[in-house]
């Protein structure tokens, strides 16, 4: 084949490739824009030694106005503190999330919430439940051996 | 056939010698580090084999230490110390110079240190924190000294590429640098950006940590810098594949490259943009602002660019050759590649699964996408594509040509090797369908999930298909590394020595359109200028958020939960 010929194809990828990446990129904003809840987000900075000492709120979850939850959970070897968390579907829940000890991986099982947990870091992130059903969280970053039990649940009913 | 004395067979050029020690050295941790892949296989099929393996290896107490083990010396180590010995040479023999030997030394020496160093606590279970070694989990000083010097030996390595370069220029101001050589600088100038962010971690807050000199670390600053380092290091492993892939792949199935220049233009790519994509690896942060990662995807996206060019060209290449050995159709020219060179076959295989790894690699680097995979099996899939087959298979192949030449051996076992090369693809290739599939169904990575607790049993059952595909890999990948690790290490035990006359010939791709007489690659000929660019880019995009989290420092004390 001709030198030319292979040189023009070998430039038409190369445009193509560039078109490629343009249109992903286009593709990663709009995702951005319409589900940026996702993203997670630091509420702030913490002493990971007083987390456990009222410098982070008891585990717990709290209606903040009618159908939405604020969630403050606590990842630490090798449990999620609450272990069960209960809501309806259709609820918005904002997570704040932080370990006294090791990094942890907050995911719930089958959604997007998938959120770094890291000692001096409180992650947030929200999302609204809209199917049914018991949701695993999974801790999904090594932190030690018993790593693969740390799993707590969600449950959200109809 | 002739048998020359020990001492005769590096007479003519000595940097034969020290790149054979680190190509031997990258094999032997390659081998141990390889050793336990099977058994996570096993494990993601619900198999718990570590009960079994204690009997043998009474060292051995986890998963995860046998995790730790299998990426410190698969993915750090063998990687590393090939590239050293490679690039070294093939850079050398194509300049037809010798790099500073005594500094090659040190840097050998340094390395086989630091590795006997980071070895004894990972195998005594003390520094049993995966090869990404994120604190607050706190391993043995050791590990992380041995780490230190790991990384010092590769920044020695760096320094030998340039200093060659710089003399082989002022001897020669006015030719441009020749291709191979241009490709291992330009792969040890992305590097030497790349190292920083690991060698700052490493010195500034992991050493004195664990030392007991600093009370507490950072956790997420420490992550930022190792992330700094830890995507580049990818391409660290791959394109030493690449020099391979354009420099010498084309040349030994009668094809040639299209465009030198080309080739020149997708190294320099790979300088500047390897190291500001490290936020793709945080998406899931806390305390990164979303803009940066934004920044971070665009700049990971355009690192695609010199990928995909390169699967074109190094395509194309063949192609011609095997068109020209009267290859014909559409693909029916793939037949007349020289598959029996364990070169061809191992690199070209290595490539194809490039391909998928390439996709993947772009789901990972999309953003919102990110949330759906992140820190699932999906991940350990995908990277086992670009650097568990491209780039080992590209390795393995050269080296199966590559120390018959150093040393005058003759490979052994041609026909074992060729059925590993084969295999090693095939498994890997099924498990990275399983890990894929697995990974979009939410099972976590780095999870010993064949030892769950009794009230948690079950859980994945919904992937189970997926884990069988996992098992069948795994025990297809220990059969494939037997047959491989054989081959190797059998030619190199051999006393037999071939005559020169006989030994293999290293020799490489020539390209249509040459690099003579052109402005553009004498404008890409100006290295250290691009060095510096793709410091100043690294700083821009890293700076703002480094000093922002370093000014509010938190500090948190180490655990051992192991």
């Amino acid at each position: 084949m001709d030198k030319h010929v292979i040189e023009a194809y070998e430039r038409g990828w190369m445009y193509f490739s560039l078109l490629m990446i343009l249109v992903f990129l286009v593709f990663i904003g709009y995702t951005l824009s319409g589900y940026a809840f996702y993203v997670p987000d630091a509420a702030r900075r913490i002493d990971p030694t007083t987390v456990r000492t009222g410098g982070f709120p008891q585990p717990h979850v709290e209606e903040v106005a009618p159908g939405k939850y604020q969630a403050y959970v606590i990842g630490q070897a090798f449990t999620w503190l609450p272990s069960e968390m209960r809501f309806k579907v259709g609820d918005e829940v904002t997570f704040f999330v932080t370990s006294p000890d090791v990094q942890h991986g907050f995911y719930i099982h089958g959604t997007n919430i998938n959120v770094q947990v890291i000692p001096g870091e409180v992650a947030k992130v929200k999302t609204t439940f809209k199917r049914p059903g018991e949701y695993l969280v999974i801790c999904n970053e090594y932190c030690g051996i018993g790593h693969q039990n740390m799993i707590g649940r969600i449950v959200v009913e109809e | 056939m002739a048998t020359l004395a020990q001492k005769d067979a590096y007479a003519d050029f000595p940097v034969k010698k020290v790149s054979l020690y680190f190509i031997t050295l990258g094999f032997i941790a390659l081998s141990i580090g390889t050793l336990f892949g099977p058994f996570q296989a096993l494990n993601y099929a619900n198999i718990n084999l570590y009960p079994w393996l204690q009997k043998i290896l009474p060292f051995v107490k986890s998963y995860y230490q046998g995790l730790t083990l299998h990426g410190v010396l698969n993915a750090i180590v063998f990687t590393q110390l090939f590239a050293q010995g490679a690039l070294l040479y093939l850079q050398a023999k194509e300049m037809k110079m010798l790099p500073q030997m005594g500094v090659a030394w040190a840097a050998w020496w340094l390395a086989f240190v630091g590795l006997v160093m980071a070895a004894i606590p990972l195998l005594m279970d003390d520094a049993t924190v995966l090869y990404t070694f994120y604190p607050p989990l706190k391993g043995h000083p050791l590990f992380y000294i041995g780490a230190a010097l790991i990384i010092v030996s590769s920044l020695l390595s760096v320094y030998l590429a340039a200093e060659l370069w710089y003399r082989w220029k002022k001897q020669n101001p006015d030719k441009p640098t020749p291709l191979v050589s241009y490709m291992s600088v330009v792969t040890w100038m992305m590097w030497g950006v790349a190292a920083i962010g690991l060698v700052v971690e490493a010195v500034v807050l992991l050493i004195p940590w664990s030392l007991g000199l600093l009370k507490g670390v950072d956790p997420l600053l420490a992550r930022t810098l190792f992330w700094w380092t830890g995507h580049p290091i990818v391409y660290f492993w791959l394109l030493p594949a690449y020099v391979v892939w354009y420099g010498i792949l084309p040349k030994r199935t009668g094809g040639k490259l299209i465009s030198d220049p080309l080739a020149r233009l997708v190294f320099l790519a790979f300088l500047i943009f390897s190291s500001p994509v490290g936020f793709h690896h945080q998406f899931a942060d806390p305390g990164i602002d979303p803009f940066w990662k934004l920044v971070h995807t665009v700049l990971t996206m355009m690192v695609a660019v010199p990928s995909l060019v390169t699967a074109f060209t190094v395509a194309a290449s063949l192609e011609l050759g095997a068109r020209e050995a009267g290859g014909r159709g559409v693909f029916g020219w793939i037949k007349k590649l020289n598959w029996k060179d364990p070169i061809v076959l191992a690199s070209t295989l290595g490539a194809i699964s490039f391909i998928a790894g390439g996709a993947g690699g772009i789901v990972n680097a999309s953003f919102t996408l990110d949330y759906v995979v992140h820190n699932t099996t999906w991940i350990p899939g995908h990277f086992h594509l670009p650097v568990a087959t491209a780039v080992t298979l590209t390795h393995m192949g050269l080296a199966a040509v590559l120390i018959p030449h150093l040393t005058g051996k003759p490979l052994v076992g041609l026909g074992y090797f060729r059925a590993g090369v084969v295999l090693w693809f095939t498994g890997m290739m099924l498990m990275a369908i399983g890990m894929h599939t697995m990974g979009l169904q939410g099972v976590p990575r780095r999870a010993w999930i064949a030892n769950m607790a009794p009230n948690l049993e079950g859980i994945y059952a919904s992937s189970a298909i997926w884990m069988v595909l996992n098992g069948v890999a795994g025990t297809i990948l220990l059969i494939a590394a037997t047959l491989i690790f054989y081959s190797l290490f059998a030619t190199l035990l051999q006393g037999k020595r071939l005559s020169p006359e006989e030994r293999p010939e290293i020799e490489f791709t020539e390209a249509i359109s040459g690099p003579e007489g052109r402005r553009s690659v004498m404008v890409m000929d100006r290295l250290f200028f691009w060095w510096a660019t793709a410091l100043v880019i690294v700083l821009v995009v890293y700076m703002p958020t480094l000093i922002r989290i370093w000014s509010t420092f938190v500090s948190a004390p180490g655990f051992r939960l192991w």
